[in-house]
């Protein structure tokens, strides 16, 4: 039996900016659960998870020993600090938003 | 730690960062150097936008009271302030520093990012995917990220202050390290080392538990009085990351991992002027105590070219708001917005992109469908957009403020503002482009 937790349980996040582009590094509090995450939280679920926000690609870098992933996503902050008209040009709340994403663990 | 080392402590880390923090780094540090990092893309943009409505700004504005709070504690100390609020105006930011009168304070201006003189209407930006001519706005000018060689003859000149423009962050606490220790300009690991010092140093608190607590998740102690971290550097790059004990925050290897990639793409290739740093096999040993010593950067050669922020005009930004309360808010929040566009469509012929928001159900991440409350009971409603003409900027504002009579039941609390704003385009310059010098003052 598996049941689905948000990430915001088990690790933790943040985002920075350089122009349009967004990086966000995310971590386990416990090195029990880094396969978990390494094994589930893809590039490709990154991408789905932030739908039509993001207009590029999304790339996966991996820091095993530091149990530490860094997901760099293009095209993701409409233009960029000073080219957005969204409130948060510089996507800093994207971490919050990396860390609602579910993930199935065992019971 | 051996003899010899170095101490190093950030006393801002953006232009408008606290400063009681790099106050109490001066006066109880033991500082060799303290360093105020206030430049981002952002606030480099402003600074142009500045100096072009008074040649005398375009710096820091909290550079004077920074100054006077933290110099003459500096001077006592023996400890050197290293700092890019020149912004766009450096040498006018040292003259500024003069007049303040500090008792024994020396200035060096560190000179030569200010490329604007070579940008031409040819000039490719983002990676060619346009040029200036494409842009079709007024160049506001454009500055090269200097890395830590333009700061080393402000620091072999002995003064108590270098103030520079538009430096790559981790750059300012490298040329420290490279000044005390001799560090070759082509020693790629001990550059490397030395990049993760100040990378690590120069966003302030976010790595002594600044932009870490998450209530439940992650408790931070003594939040409200967070302390700026310091790093104490052995001659072979590897350091310690500590605050002052007294001080609020903490230093744990959780505060230190999350700084370590913030605005970092590739870990095993991080791009500044001075190197290509490395930091895929960086060790962290949390010593307790707020103690956490690193090793483990390393770095390859730099690269052949400078990358340049490219500044333009970018119009005005206007935005208007008004909020919906109690049952039905977010309904009524959204057919205002949708007469707002409908008007600024069909009335007045706006062409220009729209931004509508509900602040409240759906605004900063509105692509998003995770947490969206289905209906808040407090909504407000933000139109905004980015016009070439002020006059524009407030029709936007003006149709937003007609909808508290004209627009749906209940509307209250209009604010509106029309700020000027800036674009900004990367380009790239060869490094022999971009000569750099100081001047010394006093």
């Amino acid at each position: 039996m598996t049941r689905r937790i948000e990430l915001r349980e088990i690790a933790h996040a943040r985002a920075g900016d350089k122009g349009d582009t967004s990086n966000i590094s995310l971590w386990v509090f416990d090195p029990a659960d880094w396969g978990l995450v390494r094994g589930q939280v893809t590039a490709e679920a990154v991408k789905a998870h932030f739908g039509a926000q993001v207009k590029g690609r999304v790339t996966r870098y991996e820091l095993p020993h530091l149990h530490g992933l860094n997901f760099v996503l293009e095209g993701a902050l409409d233009g960029g600090v000073n080219g957005s008209l969204n409130l948060d040009g510089h996507g800093k709340s994207w971490s919050a938003i990396l860390l609602a994403l579910e993930i199935e663990v065992d019971q | 730690m051996t003899g010899g080392a170095v101490r190093i402590g950030c006393g801002a880390g953006f232009s408008a960062d606290r400063l009681d923090g790099a106050v109490d780094l001066a006066r109880d540090g033991r500082l060799d150097a303290l360093v105020f990092e206030c430049v981002g893309e952002r606030t480099l943009a402003f600074g142009h936008r500045d100096r072009r409505l008074d040649p005398a700004k375009g710096f820091n504005p909290q550079l004077e009271a920074r100054l006077k709070a933290v110099w003459p504690l500096c001077i006592a100390g023996g400890c050197t302030i290293v700092t890019n609020m020149g912004v766009a105006n450096p040498r006018r930011a040292a003259e500024v520093a003069m007049a303040l009168g500090v008792d024994g304070g020396r200035t060096a201006a560190v000179l030569g990012d200010d490329v604007t003189a070579l940008i031409g209407p040819e000039t490719p930006l983002d990676g060619g995917r346009l040029s200036v001519a494409d842009v079709d706005r007024e160049l506001f000018g454009a500055n090269a990220y200097l890395g830590s060689d333009a700061l080393l003859p402000a620091l072999e000149a002995g003064v108590s202050l270098v103030i520079g423009g538009r430096i790559a962050d981790p750059a300012l606490f490298l040329s420290v390290l490279r000044h005390s220790f001799g560090w070759a300009a082509d020693d790629w690991p001990l550059l490397g080392a030395g990049t993760l010092v100040g990378h690590l140093l120069e966003c302030g608190a976010q790595v002594t538990g600044g932009y870490f607590a998450d209530p439940g998740h992650k408790e931070v102690p003594g939040l409200a009085r967070v302390g700026y971290p310091l790093a104490e550097v052995a001659a072979d790059g590897t350091f310690e990351l500590t605050k002052l004990p007294d001080a609020g925050g903490m230093v744990t290897a959780a505060t230190v991992r999350e700084q370590l990639l913030y605005e970092v793409h590739d870990p095993g290739r991080y791009l500044t002027p001075d190197v290509t740093a490395d930091f895929s096999g960086v060790h962290l040993d949390d010593r307790g105590g707020d103690v956490v010593a690193l090793s483990g950067a390393d770095g390859t050669a730099r690269p052949e070219t400078l990358k340049v922020t490219v500044a333009f005009d970018g119009g005005f930004l206007a935005e208007g708001e008004v909020s919906y309360a109690g049952r039905g808010a977010a309904g009524r929040a959204r057919l205002a917005g949708e007469v707002a566009e409908e008007r600024l469509r069909r009335v007045h012929g706006f062409t220009e992109e729209l931004r509508l928001d509900l602040i409240g159900v759906q605004s900063l991440h509105r692509h998003h469908d995770h947490g969206v409350a289905p209906e808040g009971t407090d909504v407000r409603l933000r139109v905004a957009g980015r016009f070439r003409e002020r006059e524009r900027a407030e029709m936007l504002l003006w149709e937003v403020e007609s909808l508290l009579c004209c627009g749906p039941a209940g509307g209250g609390g209009f604010r509106g503002r029309v700020t000027p704003s800036v674009v900004t385009h990367d380009a790239f310059l060869p490094r022999s482009d971009v000569p750099t010098r100081v001047e010394v003052f006093g």
